[in-house]
Formats: C-alpha cells, sequence, structure tokens
C-alpha cells in the first residue's frame, strides 16, 4: 500500500505529494496528518502540490478537509505549490478551496506559517501579561 | 463530420484504475499536442467520471478515442456503466446535488470543463456518459 511520508520540521510538519493520488491514499493522508497534529502538537502544517497535475473534486474537498480539521486542532493549514493549470481547473470545476491558505512556493508557505505561529505566540504573551 | 483516428478502451474495476486511466487520457491528449490546460482540464473530467463509476456501479469501461472535424482534432471519452442508472439526470446535472456523500459537483464540474457532454441513463440498466474536449478547444 502507497503511503505519503509526513516530515516533521520544527512545529510544522511538511507533506510533499510526489505520488498520483487516489481516493483511498488522499482519505488515509487526511487520517495521518490529523493523527500527527494531534499527537505532535504541531501548529502548522503545510502540503507542497508541485508536483502533482491534477486536482479534482474529491481532491479539493480533501484539502479543505484537512484545513478545517487542523484548525480545530489549532494548527493552520497552507497548501502550496499549485500549477496554473491545476488552478484554472479548479475553479471552473466549482472548488474554490474555500478556507484553505494557499501560498506560490515552499518557502512563502513557511513564512506564512512562521507569521502566524508568531503572532499566537505574541498573543499568548499578552494574555500573559494581563494576568499579571 | 467527425471521424474516428484511432481508439483504446480500459476497464475501470478498482479505485487504484483511476491512477492508469488518467495517465493513459494525458499520453494521448500529448500526443495530439494538446495543451496543458486544456489536458488538465481533462484529465480531470475524466477523473471525475471514473469516480461517478466507482462510486454507483462498481465497475464499468472507458473508451478513449482520438476524434477529427475538419482541422480540428480532439479527444473523445466515453464512460460506460451497467450500474443502476440516474432516475433524475437534470437533477444530477445541478451544481451541489449529490445522492452519494460528496459535493455534488462532479457531473456538472466536468460539463464545464468540456467541449461536448452527453449523458444517457436508464434506470436499472446503466449509464453512459461521452465528452469531447477539441485540441485548441
Amino acid at each position: 500500500m502507497d503511503k505519503i511520508p509526513i516530515l516533521r520540521m520544527g512545529p510544522f510538519l511538511l507533506v510533499t505529494i510526489q505520488i498520483d493520488l487516489y481516493d483511498r491514499l488522499a482519505l488515509n493522508l487526511e487520517t495521518d496528518l490529523i493523527n500527527m497534529v494531534h499527537k505532535t502538537g504541531a501548529r502548522g502544517v503545510l502540503i507542497d502540490i508541485s508536483a502533482v497535475s491534477i486536482v479534482d473534486s474529491f481532491m479539493g474537498r480533501i484539502l479543505g478537509n484537512i484545513a478545517s480539521m487542523t484548525r480545530v486542532l489549532d494548527a493552520e493549514t497552507v497548501v502550496v505549490g499549485m500549477q496554473p493549470a491545476v488552478a484554472i481547473t479548479l475553479i471552473e470545476l466549482g472548488l474554490s478551496l474555500h478556507g484553505v491558505h494557499t501560498a506560490l512556493d515552499v518557502e512563502r508557505g513557511m513564512a506564512l506559517l512562521q507569521t502566524k505561529h508568531s503572532l499566537d505566540d505574541e498573543m499568548a504573551g499578552d494574555d500573559a501579561d494581563d494576568t499579571e | 463530420m467527425l471521424m474516428t483516428l484511432s481508439k483504446d478502451s480500459m476497464s475501470i474495476t478498482r479505485e487504484q484504475d483511476v491512477v492508469p486511466c488518467r495517465n493513459r487520457v494525458k499520453e494521448v491528449a500529448v500526443k495530439i499536442g494538446m495543451g496543458i490546460v486544456n489536458q488538465t482540464k481533462l484529465v480531470t473530467a475524466a477523473s471525475e467520471l471514473v469516480r461517478n463509476i466507482l462510486r454507483y456501479a462498481d465497475s464499468g469501461e472507458v473508451l478513449i478515442e482520438v476524434v477529427s472535424k475538419g482541422r480540428e482534432s480532439g479527444i473523445r471519452l466515453t464512460f460506460s456503466d451497467k450500474g443502476p442508472g440516474i432516475a433524475d439526470i437534470n437533477l444530477a446535472m445541478q451544481d451541489g446535488y449529490s445522492t452519494g456523500r460528496s459535493l455534488g459537483l462532479g457531473l456538472p464540474g466536468t460539463k464545464r470543463l468540456v467541449n461536448e457532454f452527453d449523458i444517457k441513463s436508464t434506470v436499472g440498466q446503466g449509464t453512459v456518459v461521452t465528452i469531447l474536449k477539441w485540441k485548441n478547444g
């Protein structure tokens, strides 16, 4: 059975999808990622789809699910590297990936996660000050 | 007049079959010189329709044809199954309607991705969906 590896990078999880996805594989990735977020307490998930040549409605839904599920576990998901043809096709298909953060490439995606992470820290810091 | 230049068929019996099917469609699209955006739209449409076969009928067949009309060439895909059929095609073609647990984008979304879309279904006998994408369509 194929499996998509999930790497841990500090407070974030990194997934690079390099094989063609079929439904079961995408569903397993969803479950694995959510379990990993829970287990590691990760604050962000970065999914690199630059090697993915098509995203259909099912895979689009899985990406949306992952974003919503990680959010309720207090982790942000950002999808990076979408090919232009995939973006055009997704929107025409009717999927706008509402609620999913996106970035052009891994570098910008990481920067986005860092910003969100440090914002959270600052707010936590403020809260601590207030209670003093 | 529409002429068929080549023909190839694949059977769809399990979930993993969607991968070779997408690859085969892509190969043919590359071969006739279809651009990357149209290729992606066609392959995505094929992926949606293969999923429908697997979800509603368990198994079926895909026919991949290279067709031409005048100077224009394109790819026609026919997805047939002997599943339960669709009782109300107009309803099934509406955005957001689904009898399965999905977003209900499959059929109407697929129609938006291709140049020609035809669906025939008889309850209890099965469904045939034919799509056509012109090389420069």
